[in-house]
């Protein structure tokens, strides 16, 4: 492979230590194919090429000194709802497409203190909220693999910036799905960490207790580099966890022989398209190979996940999404008759229908009358899945499951029917209600488009998480498959 | 529990949403499919069941009482729809 | 007849250097939004942290109110949309408050004392300021007050008339006072009142309609506010009407209250936990500290004080209801060895001339030294009632020490019993026939008639002779 963008974060970083490529020569290299690409994928909603290149130029400083660390001089983008400092972040939101955040996210600064090199901000779901990157103020991103598929959501253009090597990784948030789905439409590899792994602090909010900030690569190993930066205790995040950060990058080569793999009943149902099914079998016949012990496992509360997901998420939302008012930032209408009027205008105006629908719903199911049916059952039925997971992990260390029930569908085909768009998220919304950590990694193609399978964890077993994804990627190719080069534009 | 336009425009007006007449429409045929959807819980026997806010089973830390922020207006402003004198301006306000 | 059914939210700003959920100052008066931090204006993506002094300060009130303190407290969303309020939800305790039940006692008019129960008080952050007159037709909004602490003191509907409603209200300021847990000034909102306030025919069970009184300042008004509500709402009753619950506004120019119309709306407050913020659990040893931390109390003190100083339980309740008015007193009364002479300067013209002047005793330019000093120069009979006013006025002009001003206004009392007795000699000198007439008068009138000898012995004198002296003097005198 000659071509830089082509290679993952890992022979990046060996390229850069041993002086092979400078900082800048890669960065520009990503920002002319960024050039090329983004007019026809759409991933990006801002690059930041002249501060790239001044970050670039730093990095190689650093390097000349001596004093670059281990990920100094690398790319990254970011989903654009983590602010960042002088920079658009717009959330893919009419609300905020003029919002130039005045503060750098957690995340966004961890990344910075690393050295790395931020390409620019990337397009989403607005406000986090959508499975196939179509809910957006700028437009629909698309895929890499059928540009009249969708990506994926709400990190789609996360996914389909990797998997166009536009980036070599991105961060993504995930809520419900957004980091794994994509993850899984576009052939790349997807983390999402366990709740309060990953400061929220600059992560604008959708539902503060399911939403978690990860990344988006071309392998397991990429991820377990890019975790080590972005995972850690924040104090200005009340729910961020004071727990140690281990060396992801250490434990990825132990044998998993002897790992007990789980395997939920109820993720493997009729919904799972027999092709799919069958992809699935290929990855547990690549791990009993590699020595892992498959066991079926119960988890009987996860079919009521989505409706229990789809009554939290909007009631957090609707308060979250209370800041947005027209007055301090963001979008305010024009010459408001009075108070009522400016709030009902500037929201009505700066919100699309499906972010509407969501404070809706969420505003219903908190009003007086409607609470108990609706909020506290949610939260009761999410504590019996929180115990399923529990008594699973009693019987394995990882449960493995389908992603999606099928690849990436076309642009416009659910865009009309939020029920179906909804349950898009059947077999990852769980994990989210559980806080626990999931990834999902390639597990090849099916009729020319990628697939992922789904690994879950209990908290904070992201090392054997990673460990278990790259074990698997070093003796299959899934994860290697990239989409036809885009040469038209 | 289907929802009726009134619905749609109480919980609207709660949420300060501005709905156009075809949006109050659409929303309310979609909203009752998300609803169908929802109701699905009722089916679980949740009694006894303590509600989960939270995924971590942690408490909260309490930060130290030391003033940490400096004044940041000028900066903060600059981004503001309509501010005058170092104050936010809205339509106003009749107590 | 009817009775009125009274219950009060007291809001409480709690002085803490910081914020409730951010490093912002809390300090009062800067420039507007000077002191907003990202996290005050609710900023995308910002993350609210509590602030450890707020919870010992709501487990110091809990604890002084005799409370069960909410070892697990959670702090909930409360959803409204206001300028002032940036999030466009307050974060509050709902569900479980940091003071659970407790109760304090006023003291009535009468004498008698009533328990009032206080149903909870939980840790809140107040709103920023809406400035109405400086714009056409605009109102600006000020976020440096958003995100201070607040206590919110919730009493059960006890109160039976504004005077009890008052005496309640000052019990609670004296003890958030005493605990320092705020400067309780009325003025610059520190403490702000709600009066929610219903009546209903004498000895009934039920409940009225009540209204709501919103944000009374003053203890005067809160108790104008509740009489004029109590007669609105009686006046009501008796045309045969139906009092409406809403919330009122209190006008002191018309002294009347008034529904406000921005808050008709019903409210729907739509509260659940606040996902950005975990339990807040407090073990033994953190109440413990608190409890340690206590100062004496107002009901404490007053024992102590009529014990130690002798003095009646009524003046030590009007002495220890404001803490530093209790400090002065006792350095008063340590100083001059003087109880009662001490309680009568503070309680009369000490307090007469705060009020006059309206000044916190801390300011006030009579200093508890030289109130002592000059207590001690009535004692040591250097001063009589009389010249000691004159002292204390012109300490209250600070013409220096009491001594420097016995001495440059000459007010040394005349003791010396030879100087008396010459001008006793010269008045019954001067007045044969008043010395005639008390010679001849039975002992019964003798002791009015020497009244008239006493006031010229002072006057010739010039105030300074020593009365008991005189009056000793002229009695023997007269007699031979």
């Amino acid at each position: 492979m000659s071509d830089l963008t082509q290679h993952t974060l890992l022979e990046l970083q060996s390229q850069l230590q041993s002086g092979a490529i400078s900082s800048v020569e890669l960065t520009s290299t990503f920002l002319a194919r960024i050039e090329r690409l983004n007019p026809t994928l759409n991933a990006f909603i801002t690059v930041t090429e002249s501060q790239a290149l001044a970050q670039a130029q730093a990095a190689d400083a650093a390097r000349a000194a001596g004093t670059a660390g281990p990920l100094t001089g690398l790319p990254i983008a970011h989903k654009d709802l983590f602010c960042t400092d002088g920079v658009l972040t717009s959330c893919a939101s009419k609300m905020l497409s003029n919002f130039v955040a005045p503060y750098d996210a957690h995340v966004v600064r961890a990344c910075q203190e690393a050295g790395m090199v931020m390409l620019g901000k990337l397009n989403m779901d607005e406000f986090a909220m959508g499975s196939s990157n179509e809910n957006s103020f700028y437009g629909p991103v698309k895929n890499p693999w059928d540009l009249k598929r969708v990506p994926g959501g709400s990190s789609g253009g996360s996914a389909a910036a990797v998997a166009a090597s536009m980036t070599p990784i991105a961060t993504g948030t995930d809520t419900g799905g957004s980091i794994r789905q994509p993850a899984a439409f576009t052939g790349t590899s997807g983390l999402k960490p366990t709740y309060g792994r990953v400061s929220r602090f600059g992560m604008v909010a959708y539902a503060s207790s399911l939403d978690q900030g990860g990344l988006i690569g071309k392998s397991a190993a990429d991820l377990a580099l890019g975790l080590g930066v972005i995972a850690g205790h924040d104090p200005r995040d009340s729910t961020s966890a004071d727990q140690p950060v281990p060396d992801y990058t250490a434990t990825l080569t132990d044998s998993i022989q002897g790992l007990k793999i789980g395997l939920p009943d109820a993720f493997f149902d009729e919904r799972l398209d027999a092709r799919m099914q069958a992809r699935m079998e290929a990855v547990m016949d690549a791990y009993r190979a590699l020595g892992a012990e498959l066991v079926p496992v119960k988890l009987p509360h996860v079919a009521e996940a989505i409706p229990a997901y789809y009554v939290i998420a909007p009631a957090e939302a609707s308060a979250n999404l209370s800041r947005f008012d027209g007055v301090r930032y963001g979008h305010r209408a024009d010459s408001p008759a009075d108070l009522t009027d400016l709030y009902e205008r500037s929201r009505g105006e700066g919100f699309s229908s499906e972010v509407k629908r969501r404070i809706l719903i969420g505003t219903y199911a908190l009003s007086e009358g409607y609470f108990d049916a609706y909020y506290k059952k949610a939260q009761q039925i999410r504590r019996l899945i929180q115990q399923d997971f529990t008594h699973a992990f009693t019987e394995c260390d990882l449960l493995l499951s389908p992603t999606t029930p099928s690849t990436a569908f076309q642009i416009g085909a659910k865009s009309d029917d939020p029920v179906a768009m909804y349950l898009e998220d059947i077999y990852t919304v769980a994990t989210n209600l559980a806080g626990l950590p999931g990834g999902c990694f390639p597990s090849g193609l099916v009729d020319g488009l990628p697939t992922g399978y789904q690994l879950t964890g209990p908290a904070f077993s992201e090392a054997r998480l990673l460990n278990a994804a790259h074990q698997l990627q070093q003796t299959t190719d899934w994860h290697l498959a990239t989409p036809e080069e885009i040469t038209h534009v | 529990m289907a929802l009726t336009a009134h619905d749609i425009q109480r919980t609207a007006k709660l949420a300060r949403l501005g709905l156009t007449e075809t949006e109050t429409e659409s929303t309310l045929e979609k909203l009752n499919a998300v609803l169908e959807l929802i109701d699905h819980m009722q089916t679980v026997e949740t009694e006894g069941v303590a509600p989960m806010s939270h995924p971590l089973d942690l408490t909260q830390t309490l930060r130290a009482d030391a003033v940490t922020e400096s004044n940041q207006r000028e900066k903060l402003q600059a981004i503001a729809p309509a501010a005058t004198d170092g104050l936010y301006l809205v339509p106003r306000v009749v107590e | 007849m009817y009775e009125a059914v009274i219950g009060l939210e007291v809001h409480v700003q709690l002085a803490t250097e910081s914020k409730m959920f951010s490093g912002s100052s809390t300090q009062f008066g800067q420039a507007p939004n000077t002191q907003a931090s990202l996290i005050d204006l609710a900023m995308p993506g910002v993350l609210p942290t509590p602030n450890a002094k707020a919870f010992e300060m709501a487990v110091k009130f809990g604890l002084a109110i005799d409370a069960e303190i909410g070892r697990t407290s959670v702090f909930d969303r409360k959803n409204y949309f206001y300028p002032d309020l940036p999030k466009g939800y307050q974060i509050s305790q709902f569900d479980a408050p940091i003071v659970g039940p407790g109760h304090v006692i006023i003291q009535l008019e009468d004498g008698e004392t009533k328990r009032i129960n206080v149903t909870r008080a939980h840790l809140e952050e107040d709103a920023g300021k809406s400035i109405h007159d400086a714009f056409d037709g605009l109102t600006g909004v000020d976020l440096n007050r958003a995100g201070t602490p607040l206590l919110e003191i919730v009493s059960e509907p006890e109160l039976a008339s504004a005077k009890e409603a008052v005496a309640y209200l000052r019990v609670i300021h004296s003890l958030i006072r005493y605990l320092e847990i705020s400067d309780g000034n009325m003025a610059e909102g520190s403490m702000r009142c709600d009066c929610n306030v219903s009546i209903r025919p004498k000895g009934s069970q039920a409940l009225g309609t009540r209204t709501e009184i919103k944000n009374v300042n003053s203890f005067r008004f809160v108790e104008k506010a509740i009489n004029s509500e109590i007669n609105r709402q009686i006046e009501i009753l008796e045309d045969g009407g139906r009092v409406i619950q809403e919330t009122r506004l209190y006008d002191p120019d018309r002294d009347e209250t008034r529904s406000m119309r921005s808050k008709e709306e019903a409210n729907d407050y739509r509260y659940f936990p606040d996902p950005d913020l975990l339990p807040v659990v407090l073990d033994e040893a953190f109440i413990q500290a608190c409890r340690d931390a206590l100062p004496e109390l107002p009901a404490a003190r007053k024992v102590r004080y009529t014990e130690t100083y002798g003095i009646t339980d009524y003046d030590a309740s009007v002495l220890v209801a404001d803490r530093d008015i209790a400090d002065y007193f006792a350095k008063v009364a340590e100083a001059s060895g003087e109880g009662k002479l001490a309680a009568n300067w503070v309680m009369g013209s000490v307090m007469a001339e705060l009020n006059q002047q309206d000044v916190s005793i801390t300011e006030f330019p009579v200093t508890a030294s030289d109130l002592a000093q000059l207590i001690q120069r009535v004692s040591d009979q250097t001063l009589n009632s009389k010249t000691a006013k004159t002292v204390f006025e012109a300490l209250l002009n600070r013409e220096g020490s009491v001594d420097d001003i016995i001495q440059a206004r000459g007010l040394v009392q005349v003791t010396d019993t030879g100087a008396i007795e010459a001008i006793v000699d010269e008045v019954i000198a001067e007045n044969p026939d008043q010395v005639a007439n008390y010679r001849q008068a039975t002992e019964d009138k003798r002791g009015k008639m020497l009244g008239f000898f006493v006031g010229q012995v002072m006057k010739k004198s010039q105030g300074k002779a020593n009365p008991q002296a005189v009056n000793q003097i002229l009695a023997s005198k007269l007699s031979d």
